[in-house]
């Protein structure tokens, strides 16, 4: 690219060395101006993001009223603590069955959305990423309300086929099921909608050399699509891996990490210790153990950039 | 298993018995069709029975009737929401912190995106990566740390921030500025260089090419990344749960669960019907302009 802004009044008459001065400046002034313009963004998450960040490390290594030093004290409390490592298994059961269960219905649906006629496609894309699109703090209390103890019109139909009365929220089981179901109902159409953009770059051709090579149904989607949507895969799974992790409104609207503490994520249950029991140290020391995922998000996202950088 | 089975087969095949063929694609349709039935159902039940719910009045919610049917309809609930002070402020809080947020991320990611994309200096490699890198770090890590910053703030500097709806203003953007960056760095990065370097050669200056080459050429990613930083902040709850407690200061998602629960009485129809209207916004963006919004939603990965 050439980087030289072409000044009219630099003419070509002027001498050499004042040229070559003046391009010198004129690159300069780009870099600074650059740097202005990238200034807001690198202050922004600079001072709310970066430093919040580290200071969260600070915060969680002091005492509850904040002016005392006490090492890892708030750590080696929680690890005493059984409701922490509830919390921990809880979090992990969670975030990793709805991740599966998500990405397998994008999946899926994504195939048979594929498969009808392209002028069909747009209604029914539109119609099944509408969970994704209701802000899940408004959907979740539908959910709540289709799980009422006494109202629930799920309750009410599954009656006629003698099943239930079913305590979605009340029973803990029963409570960790509906918080992945709600979960999955939300997130899955972000998997149907990157899996279907990804399906549709397949070329069609693979389909065909796959065919007259004899390739079943199965080994079709094995060494064909999977293969080729191998890149996609990964990084919705990760990303979704990251937000369900850290996930806060359903849960904390649905349940409120109840009944008795047994649907509590990191997430809700920092924010319990935090704000409600205001016990700000405590929370952030909860809040850091989302931190290790993040992490290894990073140095896979990170590993993926330098490849492609490369390959540019 | 079997449906998939039937539907592979019959597309990328050449046709060696045409009639079976077809035979076998109708039936892999009919099947898509039935699945496809059964998931939108899955989809659109929790706020279809918003709407229902919503639209019946309380002695109905109350008489366990068939829920999934209105047998006396009424507007009962919309119009008592809607003349209440209260909710509407919580309305104009949303539409105000959203607007201002929208308008400060375009203000901050387009000249970033912009520098980044195409006025390469020291470390710019690096931001970039670094941008996208804060975009997973979850809201659920800093809420603590930032809420102990403002009160911090508050006490050094005589500026209350928590309690104040303007506090949203300045916490939202970080949850939005770097996806539009990330999405209008790969925007910008596809308009081909000779664009720009026409422009300089005729005399603009990087402010101009920007705002007659880039700005316009990018448009549907820059409507994307609007779309998306409205969502974002109209959804957003954690942030406002925790910052925010006045009644006349809340956010729509936070005031309808706050406010219109009492206690242990849930008035589920009014519930319904704050949470139905609450979601409309982001629904009638998304009903006009479902293209711009997953070309925004499939941008940030793809890219990624």
């Amino acid at each position: 690219m050439v980087d030289v802004a072409f000044q009219p009044n630099t003419v070509a008459a002027a001498p050499v060395t004042r040229r070559r001065a003046s391009l010198r400046a004129t690159l300069k002034r780009k870099s600074t101006s650059a740097f202005l313009m990238t200034l807001p963004l690198i202050l922004l998450v600079g001072i709310l993001v970066v430093y919040p960040a580290l200071y969260s490390l600070h915060l969680a290594t002091l005492n509850k009223s904040m002016q005392r030093f006490v090492g890892f004290g708030n750590f080696t409390f929680l690890f005493k603590r059984e409701t922490f490592w509830m919390v921990v298994e809880q979090s992990c059961i969670f975030a990793i069955s709805a991740v599966i269960f998500k990405a397998l219905i994008g999946f899926i649906v994504a195939h048979f959305v594929h498969n009808i006629p392209a002028k069909g496609q747009r209604k029914w894309r539109g119609m099944l990423l509408v969970p994704w699109v209701i802000p899940p703090a408004m959907s979740t209390l539908a959910w709540l309300w289709l799980f009422d103890p006494s109202y629930s019109a799920f309750n009410y139909t599954l009656s006629f086929f003698h099943i239930g009365p079913i305590p979605w929220t009340g029973d803990a089981n029963w409570a960790r099921f509906s918080v992945i179901l709600v979960n999955v109902w939300y997130g899955a159409p972000f998997f149907m909608i990157m899996y279907l953009a990804s399906l549709k770059s397949v070329p069609e051709q693979l389909y065909e050399a796959a065919a007259i090579d004899g390739a079943n149904w199965w080994q079709r989607i094995w060494y064909v699509t999977l293969p080729m949507m191998r890149n996609i895969i990964a990084i919705t799974t990760l990303f979704s891996l990251i937000v369900t992790f850290a996930n806060f409104d359903i849960v904390r609207i649905l349940t409120a990490g109840g009944p008795l503490d047994s649907t509590h994520l990191f997430a809700t249950w920092a924010f319990k210790i935090g704000i409600e029991g205001s016990d700000i140290p405590l929370g952030a020391s909860v809040s850091l153990f989302m931190f290790p995922i993040l992490a290894i998000a990073a140095i896979f996202i990170l590993r993926d950039i330098n490849k492609r950088g490369n390959e540019a | 298993m079997a449906t998939t089975f039937t539907i592979d087969k019959a597309a990328p095949t050449r046709a060696v018995k045409p009639r079976s063929m077809s035979r076998d694609r109708t039936w892999a349709l009919r099947w898509s069709y039935f699945f496809l039935t059964l998931f939108a159902i899955f989809s659109l039940v929790p706020p279809i029975y918003m709407l229902i719910t919503s639209l019946k009045t309380s002695a109905e919610i109350s008489a366990a009737t068939n829920p999934w049917w209105v047998f006396h309809p009424s507007l009962g609930y919309y119009q008592e929401l809607l003349t209440s002070n209260m909710y509407l402020t919580f309305f104009r809080n949303s539409a105000l912190v959203s607007v201002f947020v929208v308008i400060i991320t375009m203000l901050i990611s387009i000249p970033a995106a912009f520098a980044l994309a195409r006025m390469r200096f020291w470390g710019s490699a690096t931001l970039a990566t670094g941008v996208f890198l804060t975009y997973l770090i979850p809201d659920t890590l800093l809420f603590l740390p930032l809420f102990k910053m403002f009160a911090w703030f508050g006490e050094v500097t005589g500026i209350h921030l928590i309690n104040k709806w303007y506090v949203l203003v300045i916490v939202y953007p970080t949850l939005t500025v770097p996806f539009c960056t990330w999405i209008m760095i790969g925007y910008f990065a596809s308009i081909p260089k000779e664009l720009d370097e026409a422009a300089i050669i005729d005399g603009a200056s990087w402010f101009q090419t920007l705002t007659r080459i880039f700005i316009p050429v990018a448009l549907p990613g820059l409507i994307a990344a609007t779309i998306f930083a409205f969502t974002v902040s109209w959804a957003q709850f954690l942030y406002p749960l925790v910052f925010t407690t006045s009644t006349d200061q809340l956010v729509l998602p936070v005031g309808i669960i706050t406010t219109l629960v009492k206690g242990d009485v849930f008035n589920w129809g009014q519930i319904m019907t704050g949470a139905l209207l609450g979601a409309a916004p982001p629904l009638i963006i998304y009903a006009f302009l479902m293209d711009y919004y997953i070309a925004g939603l499939t941008a940030g990965a793809t890219k990624g």
